[in-house]
This record gives structure tokens, C-alpha cells and sequence, in this order.
């Protein structure tokens, strides 16, 4: 009996100090949320002045740069998926991963062949646990993605999008790398604190949505303010149009992708600050079940020996009346 | 007197926004200076340039943008770049030490991209690079 109460309290010590583990993990990302999304905040004028630009251009330049153009045969397409480099993050990355095996699945069925570029140490090793092959992975920054991250990220997907554009069938074409010819990324949409949704997007060749997104926020702006028709008519190009235009794609595409991990940095945070809420409420219940318990069984033990030392005693008073 | 509408930013935050009466660039066709009126342009800023925005009273706002367009409007001036620095934030003994680091680097491009970083910090503060 006293050795099961000395369980009970052992673990109840146990649970208590988790308990703790947890509640400051989930402090910790209460703190990131925050700053991740002043973080996402802040990279938005860019994003939007670099689309106003782009748009500005698409209207004057003609669009034949490859990073626009649809290529009829498409064989082989790199899939980014950004997960993060630490656990306790509830089901985070098991969404955005069955996500990516959606899409892989859907890639495979129009005859694609999918290349995995892989960002954050739990889809590495998810990858490599299952044997699967990817061609490059990246981590250690899932939590606070640097632009220079985002550029290295950028550079290796662009690079094999370029070498990708004179391949031919089954051959590696006259530069003799194999690459890419459509760049898909998924992460992990931060629609709010309670939601967030794994997305799959195209990066390249890039959509013109992106331009009438743009026409759109600024007509809703133009709206809002009843200002005048802004809409630049020409431009001056300083080089020319296609030259701005071939400097200018590249860096649209690692804008997009730092977009995307910041957005994966606010979901990240918010998954795990969830789970380390939901840890440490159960926690608190655990340990308060187990101080019933433990108090029942400290009850037990004192009714015990009371009842021990009353049996004791009426042995000893029903041995002296003997007598 | 008409002044421009200047917006200075960089990937990762807004970095100065504000009036302004000239901002002076150089893209890679050559030095360009923007007064109020200008005709809409766009154009990459040349590596290792210093951007110096004129406003309407005291010093110049002089600023190291490093791998940036300039996006002239209607409505005013927009200044991209991947990294941004105003002079008066720029560790000169850094730059330094940066650009000695990377000339000693050699041809690798990611060296000659950094070295390019350093001059233009050094410049934008004022010092020989």
C-alpha cells in the first residue's frame, strides 16, 4: 500500500514538471506568433510594389520568358514543401505533408514526374524514412526564415527550371542537366490563430492571375479612396523591358517562396502553440487524477492502520478479560 | 513646390517612407535623378549603388540598396531592393572587414555579390571603396 502511494507521488511530480515543459513551449510560441506575423506584415509593401512592377512590365514587355512560358511537354516538376524543424507541433506537418502526397499523386496521374525540394528537418527525415528520393532539402530556419534563405531556396529551384527548358524526351537536352519544367510549392497558409490551411500553389511558369490580383486590390483601393485612375500608361525602361524583366522574374520568385515561409513560420507557431496548450491542459487533468488518487490511496492506508491498531487493541482487551 | 512621394523598401521591411523633393540613383545604364514630374520609368539600379533621397529640408537621406529597381510613377518614387541600409546605420569598420573578406575570396560569384554589398555600404557613409 505505502509503496503504490510513493508511485502515485512520483508521478504526479512528473506530470507537474511536463507540465511545465509545456506550458513554457507554448509561451514561447505565443511570443513567435507575434512577431512572425509583424514579420509577414512587414514583407508585404515589397511583395506589393515588386507585383505593381511586374505588371507595369507584363504590359509592355513581350511575354516570352520562360519563367512565363507554358511549356507544352511537361515531364518533370519540382514540388517544394516547406515543414518545420522541430516537433510538438500537432498536426502540422502531417498536413502539409499529406498535402504534398496529394499533389504528388495528382502530378503522377497527368504523367509527371515529381522532383521533392525539401525545407525543415521533420520532411527530411519523413522523406528519408521512407526511402524516398529528393533532391535537395534545406533546415534550420523553419522558425524564422531569413530573405537569404529564401534566396538560396530560390536560386537551386530556378536553376533547375532554366536547365529544364531544353530538355527533351527522356534526355537531359544540350546542357546536359536534367531539370525541371513547372515549380509547385506547398506550405502552410496562415488564415488566422484557429486556422491554418495547407495550400498548393504553382510558382512557375507564373500565372497572370498575379497581375489582375493586383488590378483588382487596386481598383478596391481606387474605390475606397475615389481617387483617379492611377493605372501607369508607358514606362521608360532603364535597360530594356526584357532585360528589367529577365533581373526581375527570378527575384519574383523568391519573393513568392520568403511569402511562403513566413507564412509557414506563423503556422508553425500557432500549430505548436495549440499543442502545447492542449499538452498542458492535459497535463493539469492527469495530475489532478492521479492526486485523487494518491489521496485515496493515503486514505486507504490511514484507515488501515487504525483499524489495525483498534483490532490490536481489542485482541489485547479481549485477551485481558480472559484472564 | 511639388514633391515626390518616396517609398524605400526592402524584402523583409518598409524601410523609409516620406516626401521628398530629388532622389538621385544610379541604374545600370547610368546616374539618373528624379525630380517631381518625371516621366514613369523603371529601372534596375546598378550592383553597388547608392540611392540619396533630397528632402524638402535638411541632409540627404543616403541610402546603400543593394540588388533593387526604381519604379518612378505618377504618384512617386518606389525603391526596391533586396537589402537597403541608411548611412547613418552602416558600420563603416564592418564594411570594411567585409569587403577585405571577399576580395580575398576571389572570382566565387556569392564573394563578388558581398564585396559589391561592402562598396556600396562604404560608399552610401561616405568613404573611399
Amino acid at each position: 500500500m505505502a509503496g503504490s502511494l510513493r508511485a502515485l507521488r512520483r508521478r504526479i511530480r512528473s506530470t507537474q514538471s511536463t507540465k511545465k515543459i509545456f506550458s513554457a513551449q507554448e509561451l514561447i510560441a505565443g511570443a513567435r506568433i507575434v512577431r512572425a506575423q509583424n514579420r509577414v506584415e512587414a514583407s508585404k509593401p515589397y511583395a506589393r510594389e515588386i507585383t505593381r512592377v511586374l505588371s507595369a512590365l507584363a504590359g509592355s514587355a513581350s511575354l516570352d520568358h520562360p519563367l512565363l512560358t507554358e511549356r507544352t511537354d511537361a515531364r518533370r516538376v519540382a514540388v517544394l514543401v516547406i515543414t518545420s524543424d522541430r516537433g510538438f507541433a500537432g498536426s502540422y506537418n502531417v498536413n502539409v505533408l499529406r498535402r504534398t502526397e496529394e499533389l504528388l499523386g495528382l502530378l503522377r496521374n497527368e504523367g509527371k514526374e515529381p522532383v521533392l525540394y525539401v525545407v525543415g528537418r521533420k520532411g527530411e527525415t519523413y522523406y528519408r524514412f521512407r526511402d524516398r528520393e529528393f533532391a535537395e532539402s534545406w533546415t534550420g530556419f523553419s522558425e524564422q526564415p531569413n530573405y537569404s534563405d529564401a534566396q538560396e531556396v530560390g536560386r537551386a529551384l530556378i536553376d533547375a527550371f532554366t536547365a529544364g527548358e531544353d530538355d527533351d524526351e527522356g534526355g537531359a537536352g544540350a546542357d546536359g542537366i536534367l531539370g525541371v519544367d513547372e515549380l509547385h510549392i506547398v506550405f502552410t497558409e496562415f488564415r488566422s490563430l484557429l486556422s491554418q490551411v495547407p495550400v498548393a500553389n504553382r510558382m512557375a511558369p507564373l500565372v497572370v492571375e498575379e497581375v489582375e490580383e493586383f488590378s483588382d486590390e487596386q481598383r478596391a483601393a481606387q474605390d475606397g479612396s475615389g481617387r483617379s485612375s492611377e493605372v501607369p500608361t508607358s514606362y521608360e525602361f532603364e535597360p530594356s523591358a526584357e532585360a528589367l524583366l529577365d533581373a526581375l522574374l527570378p527575384k519574383y520568385v523568391t519573393t513568392r517562396i520568403y511569402a511562403a515561409m513566413l507564412e509557414a513560420a506563423a503556422s508553425e507557431s500557432a500549430s505548436r502553440r495549440r499543442a502545447m496548450k492542449s499538452a498542458s491542459d492535459n497535463a493539469e487533468e492527469l495530475a489532478k487524477n492521479l492526486a485523487r488518487q494518491a489521496n485515496q490511496a493515503r486514505q486507504a492506508e490511514i484507515t488501515q492502520e487504525i483499524s489495525e491498531i483498534v483490532g490490536g487493541a481489542d485482541a489485547l482487551v479481549s485477551a485481558g478479560s480472559d484472564d | 513646390m511639388a514633391t515626390l512621394q518616396v517609398e524605400l523598401v526592402a524584402v523583409e521591411k518598409m524601410i523609409w517612407s516620406g516626401e521628398a523633393s530629388m532622389v538621385i540613383a544610379r541604374t545600370t545604364e547610368g546616374e539618373l535623378g528624379v525630380l517631381p514630374g518625371h516621366a514613369p520609368l523603371l529601372g534596375e539600379l546598378a550592383p553597388g549603388g547608392v540611392v540619396r533621397i533630397r528632402p524638402e529640408s535638411g541632409e540627404d537621406l543616403v541610402v546603400a540598396a543593394h540588388g533593387g529597381f526604381l519604379s518612378v510613377t505618377e504618384r512617386g518614387v518606389s525603391i526596391l531592393a533586396e537589402t537597403a541600409e541608411i548611412s547613418t546605420d552602416i558600420d563603416v569598420e564592418r564594411a570594411r572587414e567585409a569587403l577585405r573578406r571577399a576580395e580575398q575570396d576571389g572570382d566565387d560569384p556569392d564573394a563578388v555579390a558581398a564585396a559589391r554589398r561592402a562598396q556600396s555600404r562604404l560608399r552610401a557613409a561616405g568613404q573611399d571603396a
